[in-house]
């Protein structure tokens, strides 16, 4: 028998570290992407450093500076590139300390809830059959309420003012913020897991007809071994782009639970409670409002289209 | 039957394509897909174009159809059809032609109706559209049209829906569709491939019907041999996006010239290969990617009459053979080899002895059960049905044996691999695997030594690989899983030694699936079927999804490593041509019963159950000297959900008897040596079977000698060419004698070229023209001879700016290595005086800006890139 595969020229097999490399060069190609990419990063660097940076106290307050335009000084001799709130705080710092809050939560809701909603959906469609009815039926339910509805529901009900809340501040000790801060992650979970499972299962119906999958049952694999280990890691692709929207999405919920007062607690800066807070000045807040809308609108823009072109790219070749 | 065309000039080719070149842009610049290619298409004629995927063979319909998408281009030479050129036509004029005059199959029949509307409609739309036909009328030649194509019960097809009709139903329809307009050329893409064996056998002789019928010419675009010899008068060789060989059938299927038509005769297993005494000879190598061709012959580095300083050194032509009129082949040594000598010498091997028995299937059932939810159902209170997938499966496997399971789509092959398997579990009957019953046993209970014992090789080599993991971690786990391998190290030294065992370098351990082509991810599904010491080892359809000479090293891989592992092999197949050659007992199943089970020469000599029969002659043979008994079926498989009363196969049984067929299971009745049949046929009719398949001097022990794998063989053939009498092949006058008498003069030239290119590779190249001289002292360094100097004498006048040349002669094919140029931009430069890349690889920053100003195609790849590429390639030995 001859050798067939002597002479196959195929590139040796790089490290983790350098297909992640690689993988972002491709991005390169893509200027929508790059662009996205570039306001992202110009956040997330923002939260991670936002310590260093030489900002004044995005609690402080300054008596007989409220309400300044941007540029200007206040009686301190302080420059306030952004103006101040009505409380006198300045909101170039509130804004970037802001980012940090938002992206932490965001970030950890959308985690909480892919991981919920993947475990629903790999085993919904691995599985099939009446575990597939029941997951289907329940996130049908969810997904039939108006999100806004869920939300308001599942806050008012479980939020700091009910039973709940007030035990777990007061009984169990726990600090505020983290008390909303995991109940948003709870309604976001409710509000998006469902999603997430159902764009899994179609995958996931799709890539168990694969060869390789029928492989792994002939050698005996667990059906936790199979979806975890042959099924997950090939859906990767459509996923990350889709949890890019995904966090875009869950950004925007958290801005308007914080507009409607039902987010994190005062004083932390949180942009939804930010634009609130400059709404009930009307024209005159119009400067409080304008910064955190730009931030949001900026940083989910930038997650789209960051999305688009990592889709772009998947698709390309 | 259509409205008068402009009557065709017999004398006018319908299709002219003169030395065309298509290339694809993409990020990587110019991609080559078609160069330097030629075809004439005279009215009436039936040309095929044979390659394996890849090839450039469909890029060649598209191109004729004008059809390239965004990214392709013809960037050379003229496509004339009826003697205009297509290229200065409008888009209007094109689509007018399209679908009118020019029309195509594509493979996939059910992608190319649409879904949601009536075939009626879809029929009468060509005609209203193009010909301006009244309702009435095109309803009418619509019904006509389908009758044509030989489908039962026109008015009945014309009022359904296509998913209410089967596949080959459904390709009749697009062909009836395609000929409608009463086109002056067809152009069929793969017609047959997704339909099964006895089903394309009816399709293939519908379109061997076409051009005398309706005078249409044909493009037949396929990878099978046999079918091109069935329906096809000329047939081109496509390699690598090159035509390598151009003749008429009998030409090209008898007297081959280029070492890659000889490469795929040799790799296909035609009647008469065996595969201990005259085994397959696969073809080294594979395909290299579009932009990375060799210099010189495309096929040179696999070639096993490589000359280096010859056939790498200046681009080929087609040239025409002597002696041979109309003949042409793409090779420099096409007159010296010597084809005798030159035989490939596979390694023959010791018939295997069978062990004890393995695998034992007694009576073997699988129903699934269906819900039927509908209101009569209901009423009857028969809410279950039941498809029998598999019905009284009996036989036996013996150590180190191959038992080939064959059949068609829906006979329950797959279904009893998954009992087999345990992912599914017996209805009724016993599966006993060394005294164990495992029929009932999913696999979840199995313990891992059985689930060594027992593994399976999948079809598809894309999807048999999990992409997200690298194929040491697969074929590791496996080792872990069926505690084969203790730890990591010995886990690492057994996936090394399965590695070996495969043929595959240690090194892929590392790789991730797609850095493998197709036939490498099929040796690592082999290796990781073999990974637990199996005793039975499923294959299903391990090599129908792979290229035919990839198919070769892949079953000779398969069938040497069952040898040393003594392993028993399950074989499901479809293709008949390769269970015979290597299976030794046959079981053919047809809707879930066994029809016939034998060894395999039994089943292939008669007496035949009538469906094996069929099978037989459905199966196109590349072997113009085989004549076949020619046996199409009617009708279409039945459903397995609602499968015929009585026998089966009775509804498209050639030989059915009577009442007795449908209302009686037939009875099984045992020949000897434990050839078994189920048919009501009487044993005299039996008996009395003619061979389906008959070969020149045909005797049962010439069989093994008519070699259809060496070249004598095929001059025989010669002998047999009366038995094709029936085919509208142009013959070559000569009968035996002539052809006989060209191979002796064939080995004397090869002898006389053979002598003085002994003496030195340069006199080799003097014998191949002056041309190939000079290309060759400017690109091969002589020993001492300082070639720049020759370079730099030519260079022209331009003191600043890059060293430019003028065209040398006999142009070597310098600038296609690197990738991304391709024959336009190689054009561009070529005007610019640039011819090979060690000038390239001399660009300094300066030059590239101005090269950059010059060139009309700006890519991505940076000029940059070249001058690296061209570096690599001039610091590389040449010819290597």
């Amino acid at each position: 028998m001859t050798d067939v595969t002597a002479e196959t020229a195929a590139p040796p097999p790089a490290s983790g570290l350098k297909r992640v490399w690689k993988s972002i060069g491709l991005l390169r190609e893509s200027y929508v992407g790059m662009f996205g990419a570039v306001l992202v990063c110009f956040w997330v660097f923002i939260a991670l450093f936002v310590d260093l940076l030489p900002l004044q106290d995005p609690l402080a307050q300054v008596r007989g500076a409220q309400m300044l335009p941007m540029l200007t000084e206040d009686p301190t001799g302080a420059m306030h590139w952004m103006g101040t709130d009505d409380r006198g705080r300045d909101m170039l710092a509130r804004l970037m300390y802001g980012a940090r809050v938002v992206l932490f939560w965001s970030v950890l809701a959308t985690v909480v809830a892919y991981s919920i909603g993947m475990l629903m959906g790999v085993t919904a469609g691995y599985r099939g059959g009446w575990w597939d009815e029941i997951i289907s039926f329940i996130g049908n339910v969810f997904l039939a309420f108006p999100q806004i509805v869920l939300l308001l529901v599942i806050i008012t009900a479980f939020g700091p003012t009910s039973q709940l809340g007030m035990w777990m501040a007061n009984d169990l000790g726990l600090d505020k913020t983290i008390v909303s801060g995991s109940l948003i992650i709870v309604a976001i979970t409710f509000s998006t897991a469902p999603q997430v499972a159902r764009i899994v299962r179609g995958i996931v119906l799709d890539l168990k007809t694969r060869d390789y999958i029928a492989a792994a049952e002939v050698r005996g694999e667990s059906p936790l071994y199979i979806m975890l280990v042959e099924l997950l890691p090939n859906a990767r692709g459509p996923l990350i782009v889709d949890a890019c929207l995904r966090l875009g999405y869950v950004i925007i919920t958290i801005a308007l639970l914080g507009f409607l007062s039902l987010g994190l607690p005062p004083p932390d800066p949180d942009w939804g409670k930010m634009i609130s807070d400059g709404r009930q000045w009307g024209y005159n807040g119009l400067n409080m409002m304008l910064w955190p809308a730009l931030a949001i609108s900026s940083l989910v823009l930038g997650l789209n289209l960051l999305a688009d072109g990592l889709r772009e790219i998947s698709l390309r070749d | 039957m259509a409205k008068p065309q402009p009557a065709p000039d017999k004398n006018t080719p319908v299709l002219e394509c003169k030395d065309v070149s298509i290339s694809y842009y993409t990020r990587a610049g110019e991609i080559p897909a078609v160069v330097d290619f030629n075809l004439t298409v005279m009215p009436g004629e039936a040309v095929g174009i044979v390659g394996e995927s890849g090839c450039g063979k469909s890029t060649v319909a598209l191109a004729i159809m004008q059809y390239m998408g965004k990214n392709g281009a013809i960037v050379g030479g003229e496509i004339k059809f009826m003697g205009r050129d297509m290229r200065t036509m409008s888009q209007e004029e094109l689509r007018d032609i399209r679908g009118s005059r020019i029309s195509m199959v594509y493979q996939e029949p059910m992608a190319s109706l649409n879904p949601s509307m009536l075939i009626s409609e879809q029929l009468n739309e060509v005609l209203i559209y193009h010909e301006g036909a009244s309702e009435e009328e095109a309803t009418r030649r619509s019904i006509e049209m389908l009758d044509a194509v030989r489908l039962p019960d026109p008015e009945r097809v014309m009022n359904s829906y296509p998913h209410q009709i089967s596949g080959g139903q459904q390709q009749r329809v697009v062909i009836a569709m395609a000929l409608l307009s009463n086109p002056q050329l067809l152009l069929l893409d793969e017609p047959t491939t997704a339909l099964d064996v006895t089903v394309e056998a009816g399709v293939v002789e519908l379109i061997k019907d076409i051009s005398k019928r309706f005078g249409t010419s044909m493009i037949y675009i396929s990878h099978n041999l046999g079918l091109i010899l069935e329906t096809c008068d000329k047939i081109a060789v496509m390699y690598s996006g090159e035509a390598v060989e151009f003749g008429t059938v009998k030409q090209v299927f008898d007297e081959m010239r280029h070492p890659y038509t000889r490469g795929l005769f040799n790799s296909i297993p035609l009647p008469g290969a065996d595969r201990h005494a005259r085994p397959l000879v696969p073809i080294r190598g594979q395909l290299p990617l579009p932009h990375e061709r060799p210099r010189g012959c495309n096929f040179g580095p696999r070639c096993d009459h490589f000359r280096d300083g010859l056939c790498n050194v200046h681009e080929l032509h087609m040239e025409p053979v002597k002696g041979q009129p109309g003949q042409s082949v793409r090779c420099v040594r096409y007159q010296e080899i010597d084809w005798e000598k030159a035989r490939p010498k596979a390694v023959q091997a010791e018939p295997v002895e069978f062990g004890p028995v393995v695998l034992q299937v007694k009576n073997m059932q699988k129903y699934y059960e269906v819900n039927d939810g509908s209101i009569s159902a209901l009423l009857t209170g028969k809410t279950t049905k039941y498809v029998k997938a598999n019905e009284k499966i009996d036989f036996e496997a013996r150590e180190a044996e191959t038992v080939a399971i064959v059949g068609e789509s829906g006979c329950g092959k797959s279904t009893f691999a998954k009992v087999m398997m345990g992912l599914e579990t017996a209805t009724g009957g016993e599966v006993i695997l060394n005294g164990k019953e495992i029929g009932r046993l999913p696999v979840k209970d199995r313990s891992p030594q059985l689930v060594g014992s027992l593994q399976m090789v999948f079809q598809n080599p894309f999807e048999t690989l999990n992409p997200s993991h690298s194929v040491g971690s697969q074929i590791a786990r496996v080792l872990r899983k069926f505690g084969v391998a203790k730890n990591k190290e010995d886990a690492r030294q057994k996936v090394y030694e399965l590695l070996d065992l495969v043929k595959l370098p240690r090194d892929f351990a590392l790789r991730r699936p797609r850095q493998l082509s197709g036939g490498q991810k099929q040796r690592v599904g082999i290796a990781r079927a073999f990974g637990g010491e199996a005793a039975v080892v499923v294959a299903d359809e391990p090599v129908s999804a792979l290229d035919v000479s990839v198919q070769a090293a892949v079953t000779g891989l398969l069938t040497d490593i069952q040898r040393e592992k003594r392993t028993t092999l399950l074989f499901i197949s479809h293709d008949l041509s390769v269970v015979r050659y290597l299976a030794d007992r046959v079981v053919v199943m047809y809707l879930g019963q066994i029809m016939e089970q034998g060894n395999t020469d039994d089943i292939f000599s008669p007496p035949y159950h009538p469906y094996t029969e069929a099978l037989l002659s459905a199966v196109p043979i590349a072997d113009t000297s085989i004549k076949k008994k020619h046996i199409v079926l009617e009708g279409d498989l039945p459903s397995p959900m609602n499968p015929p009363s009585g026998c089966p196969f009775q509804t498209r049984c050639p030989r059915k008897i009577g009442a007795i067929c449908e209302q009686e299971l037939p009875p099984v009745k045992d020949l000897g040596n434990g050839h078994r049949i189920m048919c009501h046929l009487d044993d005299d009719v039996l008996n009395a079977m003619e061979p389906v398949i008959a070969m020149p001097g045909d005797k049962p022990a010439a069989k093994r000698n008519a070699a259809a794998s060496s070249g004598s063989g095929r001059s025989k053939a010669a002998a047999a060419a009366a038995a094709l009498a029936s085919m509208p092949v142009p013959r070559a006058e000569k009968p035996a004698a002539g052809t006989r008498g060209s191979a002796e003069k064939r080995r004397a030239t090869g002898k006389k070229a053979a002598a003085p290119t002994r003496s030195g590779v340069a006199a080799a190249a003097s014998s191949a023209g002056s041309a190939g001289t000079s290309a060759r002292a400017q690109s091969t360094p002589g020993p001492g001879k300082p070639k720049t100097t020759k370079v730099a004498s030519a260079m022209a006048v331009a003191k600043s700016g890059p060293e430019r040349l003028t065209k040398p002669q006999g142009k070597a094919d310098d600038l296609k290595l690197i990738s991304g140029v391709g024959p336009k931009l190689e054009g561009t430069l070529n005007k610019l005086g640039f011819w090979h890349f060690e000038q390239i690889a001399r660009w300094t920053k300066k030059d590239i800006a101005i090269v950059d100003d010059e060139l009309s195609f700006k890519g991505r790849i940076e000029r940059d890139e070249w001058v690296k590429q061209a570096k690599a390639l001039a610091r590389k030995p040449k010819g290597k």
